[in-house]
């Protein structure tokens, strides 16, 4: 069987790891590069890259990082964060990453996600969404979570992959920093409409959140976190043990 | 040196980062002399089987690779690298392969049940077929090791050429290998220790079953 991956997240502006609480009051953790190794070496499936710099520099820092962790961690990185044009994909791949996350900028641009999917395959494209729900509905939100597209998310998901996303990260704004676990409704419903893998995002609070994740939803494939990897609430090596105790299949 | 078949497709970061990580000399090239200096070859490769084929016969490598395979080299197909490796693909069209190991290739969803992800994408076990030695490709594995795949078409029909398996609803290749040429479905590339370790047996290998 395949193992469910466990997979934290760097959030990177100015070249260091950040992590907001639903987003905001950003905090300083770490060094991205050693944070990068440590969880390598503690089991972690796949790593997640995200540009939150908006400044020049700050994106030349960013690819530096990159391309230092790509050239001595051998497992399957994603990047995210600034990518809007097939040119931004290049330039990821480039300095070693294996996927790009593309969010604001397919919104802008739907035809981006069909033609990164031809140009570089399904696999390579990752869709990302911030959702919310509004009015009994969900929303996919913009800027972290503080404007409100008024599009459809369960929609604008399904498009999405239809235009050959090979992956879909699910982020609930409801849930993320809350840490009282992740959004099992809204995730359910995204996995009921697509076929290809679903990373559930925000809300982790803890080992029994992953848990309850994989034995709610088990065609789910991956479960995503920063904050609780980050501050060492949650060590990888005994999530997954706790996980494979309760029939969950893990890479251990 | 590790020679890797330059035919335009792919990002190649990875695979020389982990060769060198193991202390390999690496070289992209698409030059006869070359090739033909190397100790052992790999055969990179993502992207659509046809749009592949069409620039291995464009650079001059499809002979390339079927000549230094002919000569005894080792030759190691990574992902798409490995299905070019067999006699056919169904990938959009029907297209004809190296035919270096028996059987085709096929979208993945006709061989797995309708209820399951694709692309079939993360960390399997290989399973190692019982009646038959150990390929030298994974030497000092443990049964069930986990490796990192990505892909939406399959192998299938290699028989006794298949030297690994994984399980995802249905039996999938992992591996393949007949005589000097094998190759992994999964990306040894970004499989941890575990792909480091596999790509040091190739590397060490002189080519021999």
């Amino acid at each position: 069987m395949v193992a469910k991956r466990i997979i934290p997240c760097l959030d990177i502006k100015d070249g260091r790891v950040v992590k907001g609480v639903n987003f905001l009051n950003l905090q300083d953790v770490s060094n991205p590069v050693k944070l990068a190794d440590y969880y390598s070496r503690s089991g972690a499936d796949e790593l997640v890259f995200y540009d939150i710099t908006a400044s020049f520099e700050g994106r030349k820092l960013f690819t530096d990082i990159l391309t230092a962790v790509a050239s001595t961690i051998f497992i399957p990185l994603t990047v995210g964060g600034g990518i809007n044009s097939l040119e931004d994909f290049e330039r990821v791949l480039a300095c070693g990453a294996d996927k790009v996350s593309v969010n604001s900028g397919a919104i802008q641009n739907p035809d981006l996600i069909d033609q990164a999917a031809r140009r570089y395959g399904d696999q390579c494209v990752v869709l990302s969404v911030d959702a919310k729900r509004v009015d009994g509905t969900y929303h996919v939100f913009l800027n972290g979570g503080r404007a409100d597209t008024s599009m459809d998310a369960l929609a604008w998901i399904k498009e999405g992959v239809d235009r050959g996303a090979g992956e879909v990260v699910v982020n609930s704004i409801d849930t993320d920093g809350v840490k009282g676990g992740f959004d099992l409704e809204m995730l359910r419903e995204v996995q009921a409409r697509v076929r290809v893998p679903v990373i559930a995002s925000g809300g982790a609070g803890g080992v029994q959140d992953f848990v309850d994740l994989f034995r709610e939803i088990p065609e789910l494939s991956a479960g995503l976190a920063a904050s609780i990897f980050h501050f060492g609430e949650v060590a990888i090596p005994d999530l997954k043990q706790v996980l494979r105790e309760k029939g969950v299949c893990v890479r251990l | 040196m590790i020679a890797i078949v330059d035919y335009g497709v792919g990002n190649l970061f990875s695979l020389k980062s982990s060769l060198h990580a193991i202390g390999q000399e690496t070289r992209v090239t698409r030059d006869l002399a070359e090739l033909d200096r190397a100790d052992h070859i790999i055969l990179p490769g993502v992207g659509a089987f046809g749009d592949a084929v069409r620039k291995l016969r464009d650079t001059g490598m499809f002979q390339a690779v079927l000549d230094q395979a002919a000569r005894g080299k080792p030759i190691l197909g990574i992902c798409l690298g490995m299905q070019l490796l067999f006699e056919k693909s169904f990938e959009y069209g029907e297209h004809r392969g190296l035919g270096l190991i028996q059987g085709e290739v096929r979208d993945i969803r006709t061989v797995i049940p309708g209820n399951l992800a694709v692309p079939h994408m993360g960390w399997n076990g290989l399973r190692f077929p019982a009646d038959r030695a150990r390929s030298p490709l994974f030497a000092g594995l443990e049964e069930g090791e986990h490796v990192y795949f990505v892909h939406s078409f399959a192998g299938v029909g290699c028989g006794a050429q298949c030297i690994a398996a994984a399980e995802y609803g249905a039996e999938l290749t992992a591996a393949v290998q007949n005589g000097n040429v094998c190759g992994t479905q999964f990306h040894p590339e970004k499989s941890g220790e575990t792909g480091l370790k596999i790509l040091k047996n190739f590397c060490g290998w002189e080519g021999r079953a």
